[in-house]
Parts: C-alpha cells; structure tokens; sequence
C-alpha cells in the first residue's frame, strides 16, 4: 500500500508541472491584484485557462517579472529604469485616480496642489485659510506601506530625507485609517475632515474635491489634466510565453477593458 | 531458600508493579498532553516574535526603538508614543470599568433581587459575546460624535474615545469573575458582621470585598489584558495618529493597532519593528502577570 502511495506521489509530482506549464502566473501590486483577479477569473471561464494571481506588492512584483519567477509582473506606480532590464516590456491596463475627498457639507469645493500638499504636512490647519469656514482641518491618511498612500506622497510631494531613507512628510498627528472604507467613513461622519481615496471608491456619502480647478472624473484622468492618479502597470519579458501575451491581449481587449471600467478604474483603450 | 527472599517474593506479589495499569496512564498522558498545548503555544510564539523581532532591536537599537518618538519607517522606528498610549488608554479603562464592574457584582451576588439579577446577569454575559468590530462600530456612530459635541472638538476619534469603548468591554470579565469570587466566600464572613451589628453596607465594603480581593484582582488582570490586547475596536475609534498624545483628547495609536495597520504592506525592518511592537506588547503582560503573583502571594478567599 505505502508503494502504491509512494508511486502516485511520484507521479504525480512529474506530471505536475506539466499540467501547471499552461498556467499564467501573475504578482505584484495588491491594488492592481484586486481588478487582475477579477479578470483572471473570467479569462478562466471564457478562455478555460489558468491564471494565478498573487498581491505581494509593487516592488516584489517588478522584481519576480526582471527574475522571471513570474510570467507577469503588476506595478501601481511608476517603474523606475534601474528596476528593469533591457527585456521588460511595460504596458499600462488601465489607471485610478487618487480623489481627495471632504464631507458633503463642507464649503470648499476647489484646492490647488500646493494647498492640499501643505495640508497634508501640517502647515495650513485652518478651512478659513483655503477659503472655507473658519474651523479646524482634520487630515485624515492611510497607512505607511499602502500603495494609495505612496502614490499620493509622490505625486503631491509629500516626502523628505530622513538618514538617507526617504520617509513620509504627512504630519505625524493626522487620523490614520486602514483601507479605503475606514477612510470613506471618517470624512463621511466628520464635517471637517480631508481624505483621499481611489476614486473608484467615491460616492454619495462624501465629494471629492477639484484639484487645481479640474474635476476627478474619469475624462480627466484619461486626458491627464486630473494630476493625482496612477497607473496600474503589468510587466513581462519579450520572450515570455505565447499563453501570458494571450492574457495581456485579453485585458487590453473590449471585454477585459470592460471589467477594468466595471471595477471603478479608468480604461486606457 | 532463605526466608529473607522468600518474604521479598511475598511482597513483590503483592505489588501490582508488574502489570501497567495502561488505563491509568493513558489518563494521566492525557491530561500531560493537554497542559502542555498552552505552555508550548505561548514558547512557540514567544520564540517567534523574539525571531522576527530581533533585526529591528539590532538595526536601530533597543532605546531608540523603545524611547524614541517618532515613528517613520523605514527612517525611524520609534515607539514611546504607543506605548503610552497603551498605557493611557488601558488605564483610562481601568478607571473607569472597575468601580462600575466591582458595584455590579456587589450587586448581583448581595443586593438584586432574583428576578433583577436574572436580567441583569444575562445580559453582562451577552456582553463578552459581542465581537469587538461591533464595539468599534458602536463607539465610531456613538461615542466618537457625542465626544465632538461634548467637547466642541474638531474630531472624536481620540483616546477618550477608546478608553470609553475599552471601559465597557472589560466589565463582563470584571463582574462575572468578581461577582463569582463573592458567591465563594463562606457564609460565616457575612453572619458574623451582621451578628456584630454591622450594617449591610459596612459589611459589604469592610469584610466581602477585601476578603474577595484576590478574585477580584485576577477578574481585573483579565480585564487590563483585554483592554491591552485589544485592536480591532481600538483602530476604528482612536484615530491612530502615530504622534505623541498631547492630551486625552487627542488621537493616538496602541501598539496592537501599529501591528494590525501596518501588518499587510510592512517588509524587511519595518515588518520585523511591528514584531518588535509585539514584543514590547509581551513584557507588559509577563510584568501584568508577575504583578498579579504578588499582589495575590498572600491567598485568601
């Protein structure tokens, strides 16, 4: 009997890699993972291919696609030239806009950049300051390592220098809530209070704010007049195998553009 | 055959020795195996949190991880304002929760009538039932804007908040174990001071209670642990700003709420800084728990 057992293992543990050559592997980004796995799974039932998708983060995920160590790799910022190698192609799926968001009651419907910036570290506290009532502001972050919070910090400028690491320069005494709907609960419940989430995140219970006098709609962001988004970026090498270049062509094509959208991202085709 | 031997086999037939009571020491293995389950749980994660902990203590040094004030990694891992945070807001609860914890037992186990006491009771054990994300929801609808109208504050999300939600959470632990070490005490306690002419009242605060204590301590150890272990309900409504508390009314964040925040997204040294977290965590239970010993060194009932 243990022979028996012994010899299935055996097979099994060759044949296994056979059958798993036909699947798709993908890491990386856990804010890109969220609208890959939705779309692996439909790729899976119309196609009737495996895909894998793991959320190990924007690093980890630029880093397996250089290795190899997965077929895909998924970014939510910028990849910088010294993470790849001449191999690595980028493609951009799709893109999410970071809106900054206030109570519906608050009067302030527009802020620049620099105001929201100087917010965020802690030098204006004041709704007078920015053309609101005369209240005090409450910042309201996500927390340190969220892929929302990094982006925000890079395009709003929102880092310094500290011992040679680069740090956060969000003031230390801002409400810090984990995730999208904490943040969406705190400004919704609190008159003066500030956040920012993925657009896609934003409805009736709070507004978000126009930045430097242009709105956060989709339109925008596909323009590039909306300044606070990202992309949402899948990396692969040139020789990777025909079934990962069948699932990029997926994503890029009506239908897998269409979950992008249904997801509440924006579609670049 | 000398009858030395001879009385050496008499006893040795005597004794069951050669027949292994197996039932018997099945049992007893039994019972060994299963209190030994919690002593290795606690060395396994011990030995875990020491393991994934230690390169942070190495890299940026036990004093300025456990004294230092700000926390930015992966620049600076300082957690001073954590732990006086934890420290503040368990406290707080502590205040708070106890007295309210201690009259309710008094009052179950002497006072209430028996239809009262057969409302009341149930209805502080459904308390410990409720899962804390419920007390965080409770105190982020409730609690946080009652704090912001109270106080004219622009954001409730503060200490006061948490030490509110935590004061509540403990009482069942508090009452049930208080209200139980109460029931123990022998009759005799209570007749005897009433014989002496003392009044129910006197009787309760001078003789139950201080002859209740070491119950009473330990219901109350249980409810400080709750209180500092407790994250789920803390992070919705303490505002978890990793900033120095200037004052309760302020918001600020434990060490449970640095790790489960930050927990998901952390790598490398900033990871093992939330383990080291844990470990700060661990040394305030082992000192809670020593503590406990001795204030409790002299047993009574």
């Amino acid at each position: 009997m243990k022979k028996v057992i012994g010899l299935l293992t055996a097979v099994g543990l060759m044949v296994s890699p056979l059958v798993q050559a036909g699947t798709v592997t993908v890491s990386g980004s856990t804010s890109v993972a969220h609208v890959m796995e939705v779309l692996a799974e439909n790729y899976q039932n119309t196609a009737n291919k495996n895909v894998e998708v793991q959320s190990t983060g924007s690093s980890a995920g630029i880093r397996a696609a250089k290795d190899g160590t997965s077929m895909i790799g998924m970014s939510s910022r910028n990849v910088k030239q010294s993470e790849l190698n001449s191999d690595t192609k980028e493609i951009v799926i799709a893109r999410d806009g970071i809106a900054a968001a206030v109570n519906n009651a608050n009067s302030v419907t527009s802020l620049t950049q620099t105001q929201i910036s100087k917010i965020y570290r802690g030098e204006i506290n004041n709704w007078s300051e920015v053309g609101g009532e005369s209240r005090p502001i409450v910042v309201v972050t996500r927390e340190n390592g969220s892929g929302t919070r990094g982006a925000f910090e890079e395009i709003m400028k929102l880092q310094r220098t500290v011992n040679g690491h680069i740090v956060t320069a969000i003031t230390p005494r801002a409400q810090v809530g984990n995730g999208n709907g904490m943040i969406k609960t705190i400004v919704a419940n609190n008159p003066y209070a500030i956040g920012y989430i993925s657009l896609g995140s934003v409805d009736s219970s709070l507004r978000a704010i126009d930045v430097d006098g242009i709105a956060a709609t989709d339109d925008n962001i596909a323009t590039g007049d909306y300044q606070i988004a990202r992309p949402f970026i899948v990396l692969m090498d040139k020789d990777a195998p025909r079934n990962a270049q069948d699932f990029i062509d997926y994503i890029l094509s009506e239908d897998g553009q269409g979950i992008v959208a249904s997801e509440g991202y924006i579609r670049v085709k | 055959m000398s009858t030395t031997s001879k009385a050496r086999a008499q006893g040795l037939q005597l004794a069951p020795a050669k027949n292994y009571d197996w039932k018997e020491l099945f049992f007893h293995l039994l019972f060994l195996a299963s209190a030994m389950i919690g002593v290795a749980s606690v060395t396994t994660i011990g030995w875990f949190v020491f393991q994934e902990g230690l390169p942070a203590f190495k890299e940026a040094g036990v004093l300025n991880l456990v004294f230092g004030r700000e926390w930015l990694p992966p620049a600076l891992y300082g957690i001073l304002p954590m732990i006086m945070s934890t420290l503040i807001s368990t406290a707080g609860a502590v205040i708070i929760g106890v007295p309210i914890a201690i009259l309710t037992a008094v009052f179950l186990a002497e006072l209430a009538p028996k239809w009262l006491a057969n409302i009341v009771r149930p209805a502080v054990e459904l308390l410990a039932g409720i899962p804390s994300v419920v007390y965080g929801f409770f105190g982020l609808i409730i609690i946080v804007p009652a704090i912001e109208t109270i106080f004219n504050i622009p954001a409730g999300n503060t200490i006061l908040a948490g030490i509110i939600v935590l004061a509540i959470m403990i009482l069942p632990t508090v009452i049930t174990i208080s209200e139980t070490s109460l029931r123990a005490l022998p009759p005799v306690y209570k007749e005897g001071a009433l014989a002496l002419g003392a009044s129910h009242i006197y009787t309760v605060f001078k003789v139950l209670i201080p002859a209740a204590r070491s119950g009473i301590f330990t219901g109350v150890a249980l409810g400080v642990a709750r209180a500092i272990g407790e994250t789920m309900a803390i992070i919705m409504v303490m505002g978890n700003a990793p900033a120095m508390p200037g004052s309760i009314l302020e918001p600020a964040r434990t060490l449970t709420a640095n790790i489960a925040m930050e927990m998901s997204y952390a790598t490398g040294i900033h990871s093992s800084a939330l383990y080291s977290t844990g470990i700060v965590l661990l040394v305030f239970i082992v000192l809670l728990n020593a503590s406990l010993l001795f204030l409790n060194r002299k047993r009574s009932y």
